[in-house]
């Protein structure tokens, strides 16, 4: 519970950084102007700790900083060799497990998954290419899920609701079936500004607003312009 | 006992490509192929994806022309989204991918003409490779070599301003443009300083006119007599006649200059056009139906597109274009080199284009894009610098595709690069003892003419990137070199 009377003190690789006691770790960085990177949590949905990506060694444990609440004296590393190495794997992983083929992407340059691979200079694949089949539904009027190219961070699931029901759940739970299923009859009840919203909060390229292709050419894009992370940093100069 | 060459690989190609000739008892040429040996699978993976990738997806194809694969699926789109063929565009959206079409062409056929060809008219096809390529060029033709890749450099900026990045852009959208022509860039294409401005770049496509105009004076019976041979032509032209590289109507020639099609909306090409397979190669062989596949197949690319328009709308290359007929009397040119020569007034017509349409204001402003009435199925059809290409899709009412065909360029000229390399096989190796370097630079001399993705590596390495093995009719290898 975050506690907004109650203003505490803590340090990230060696900054003194305040902070609400209770907030999430990931947000009071943010609020410091620390990038912490995170593919799962946005501000405002309850966290899920899904990604695994937002890892930081709080007083000589790691933990996922978007679950983890901050407390007075916490002592944090983040932006280490060793942190950044499981990062850069992680994202890696991403990549291989599932069919992100940057080249023909609609998300391309506003690609959370690709700014961070390019952030953490993910060069070449290390890891054995997965291909999977997890099949594209492109029934509704405004959306095109493609589960091949679903990282699993839920934030779709947790967030898109039409008149209170879940457009989006996990399903199928038991290893390789684990998927984002959509229910298509909500689905096609969006609106245009929701179905854009649904696209927005998506990380990657799994669900797409219909019939909008390209429309901002590529090198105009959000992360074409400044490297994710950087307008947080910006704060601190 | 009969014997088999190979030329393998048949280098900078999309994918691989070989030639085989087969020799009798006597040394003699029985028959010849150019197979092409890799399958893309670009007509398949795309199926399943939304419409609105396709342009941004196919032109993964190639790294030397994706403006016009780019362009030819967004010109099959326009027609999925209701904005229709060519006039269904908005004043900028067709003026802006007019632009970056143009500026294509004049990038391509620099680096076809400089940095592939040349070596072989400065040195002579049968010099030593040691200097005939581009870096021989540079060394002994510094002024040629720095002109060839000043216009290179000019068309992929004018691409850069008009479909975002130099190579495999995101431009063209289905029904228009996501771009205007920024005033920087108009200011820079008009105005640049050393050298490098559209005036420039039109006074050396003159200046390389003039020196191929010269080369074949001085070599008029070689440029006439290599892989010579009567064929059918096709292209699009505008509905007047006139040269258009990206939009028109479907027209094609027989040997003797008659119309066998004229005014063909290209949305029914595949009334007119089928393709034949063959177990040897990838590469499928399109023929006129109303011919047949015996006689039916027909040319493509810059010959084709002098012999099947009336006129070119531009002045100087209108000049250079009589010049050229003259030649022939008017009549369809078939000579396999003079490709080189109807690509340098092409170069020069694209130069004249670019002029005009940077001095166009609809460039700077106005809408980008339309929309229609949706429908399932649409056919764009481009003049690559290579030919005529073409893009056909048909989407579900999900959009997804369900089927794209595209017919490359090259895969128009398969036949006519096959019946070439057998014209060049028999007259330079035909009763020969040995086979040398230059009878095999001569086979790659030929293809080269077409600028097909098969143009070989030779110049840019200075070593005949071939090998050529010796088979006897058990396909016991009896002698193999590597040059």
């Amino acid at each position: 519970m975050v506690k907004k009377d109650e203003k505490i003190s803590f340090e990230i690789d060696g900054q003194t950084c305040s902070a609400w006691a209770g907030q999430p770790l990931l947000d009071a960085a943010k609020d410091n102007g620390i990038f912490i990177p995170s593919l799962c949590h946005v501000q405002g949905l309850k966290p899920a700790g899904s990604c695994r990506i937002c890892n930081v060694n709080v007083n000589g444990r790691n933990m996922t900083a978007c679950t983890t609440r901050v407390s007075a004296g916490m002592v944090v590393e983040n932006h280490t060799p060793e942190l950044n190495e499981l990062r850069k794997t992680i994202i890696e992983v991403l990549f291989v497990s599932g069919n992100h083929f940057c080249p023909s992407c609609e998300k391309s340059g506003n690609c959370e998954l690709q700014a961070l691979g390019y952030r953490y200079q993910m060069m070449v694949p290390r890891f054995p290419y997965e291909f999977p089949v997890k099949g594209v539904d492109a029934r509704p009027d405004l959306i095109y899920h493609d589960r091949n190219r679903c990282i699993m961070c839920k934030r779709c699931v947790r967030s898109i609701t039409k008149d209170g029901k879940h457009v989006f759940a996990l399903n199928g739970r038991g290893g390789e079936h684990l998927h984002v299923a959509m229910d298509v009859d909500l689905a096609s009840q969006l609106t245009e500004a929701e179905a854009q919203e649904a696209m927005d909060i998506c990380p990657v390229g799994a669900i797409l607003k219909k019939e909008q292709g390209f429309l901002v050419p590529i090198g105009e894009r959000k992360y074409d312009k400044a490297p994710i992370g950087s307008d947080i940093e910006a704060q601190n100069g | 006992m009969t014997k088999k060459i190979t030329i393998e690989p048949v280098t900078r190609v999309e994918g691989h490509g070989k030639v085989t000739i087969h020799l009798d008892d006597q040394n003699n040429v029985d028959y010849s192929r150019l197979h092409i040996v890799e399958f893309r699978g670009f007509e398949r993976f795309v199926q399943g994806r939304p419409y609105w990738e396709a342009p941004v997806l196919v032109q993964r194809l190639c790294g030397i022309c994706p403006v016009s694969h780019h362009l030819a699926a967004a010109k099959a789109l326009d027609v999925i989204v209701g904005s229709g063929t060519g006039e269904g565009l908005t004043p900028t959206g067709e003026k802006m991918r007019r632009l970056m079409h143009y500026g294509q062409i004049f990038q391509s056929h620099s680096l076809h003409f400089f940095h592939l060809v040349s070596p072989d008219l400065l040195f002579g096809i049968d010099a030593d490779p040691v200097i005939r390529n581009v870096i021989g060029v540079a060394l002994e033709h510094k002024d040629l070599a720095v002109q060839g890749v000043m216009m290179r450099k000019f068309g992929q900026e004018i691409i850069r301003a008009t479909a975002g990045k130099k190579i495999h852009g995101t431009g063209a959208i289905p029904g228009g443009i996501n771009k205007h022509l920024s005033a920087q860039d108009k200011e820079a294409f008009l105005n640049g300083p050393d050298n490098f401005n559209i005036d420039q770049m039109i006074a050396w496509s003159q200046g390389v006119l003039e020196f191929f105009k010269d080369y074949y004076t001085r070599h008029q019976s070689f440029i006439d007599n290599f892989a010579t041979f009567p064929s059918n032509h096709l292209s699009i032209v505008r509905k007047d006649g006139a040269m258009d590289l990206y939009h028109g109507v479907l027209r094609a020639v027989d040997d003797e200059g008659n119309k066998i099609l004229d005014d063909v909306d290209y949305q029914d090409y595949d009334q007119y056009i089928e393709e034949e397979v063959r177990s040897w190669s990838y590469m499928k062989f399109p023929y006129l139906k109303s011919i047949g596949k015996s006689d039916g197949w027909y040319r493509v690319g810059p010959l084709a597109r002098l012999n099947t328009c009336d006129f070119i709308p531009t002045p100087l290359a209108q000049a250079e274009f009589e010049e050229y007929k003259a030649l022939t009397h008017g009549k369809p040119n078939h000579h396999c080199l003079h490709y080189h020569y109807a690509r340098l007034i092409e170069t020069l017509h694209s130069a004249e284009v670019m002029r005009d349409l940077l001095n166009d204001p609809d460039l700077m402003a106005g809408e980008l894009v339309t929309t229609g009435t949706k429908i399932n199925k649409g056919v764009g059809v481009i003049e690559a610098p290579r030919g005529t290409l073409f893009h056909h899709y048909e989407i579900n009412e999900d959009d997804q595709i369900t089927l794209a065909n595209l017919i490359v360029s090259t895969t128009n000229n398969n036949e006519p690069m096959n019946q070439s390399v057998n014209q060049v096989a028999h007259s330079w190796m035909d009763g020969q003892p040995e086979i040398t370097e230059p009878m095999m630079n001569a086979v790659e001399v030929a293809i080269r003419a077409y600028d097909p993705c098969l143009s070989c590596a030779t110049h840019a390495l200075g070593q005949m990137p071939l090998e050529i093995s010796l088979f006897d009719a058990e396909n016991n290898l009896l002698d193999s070199k590597r040059t």
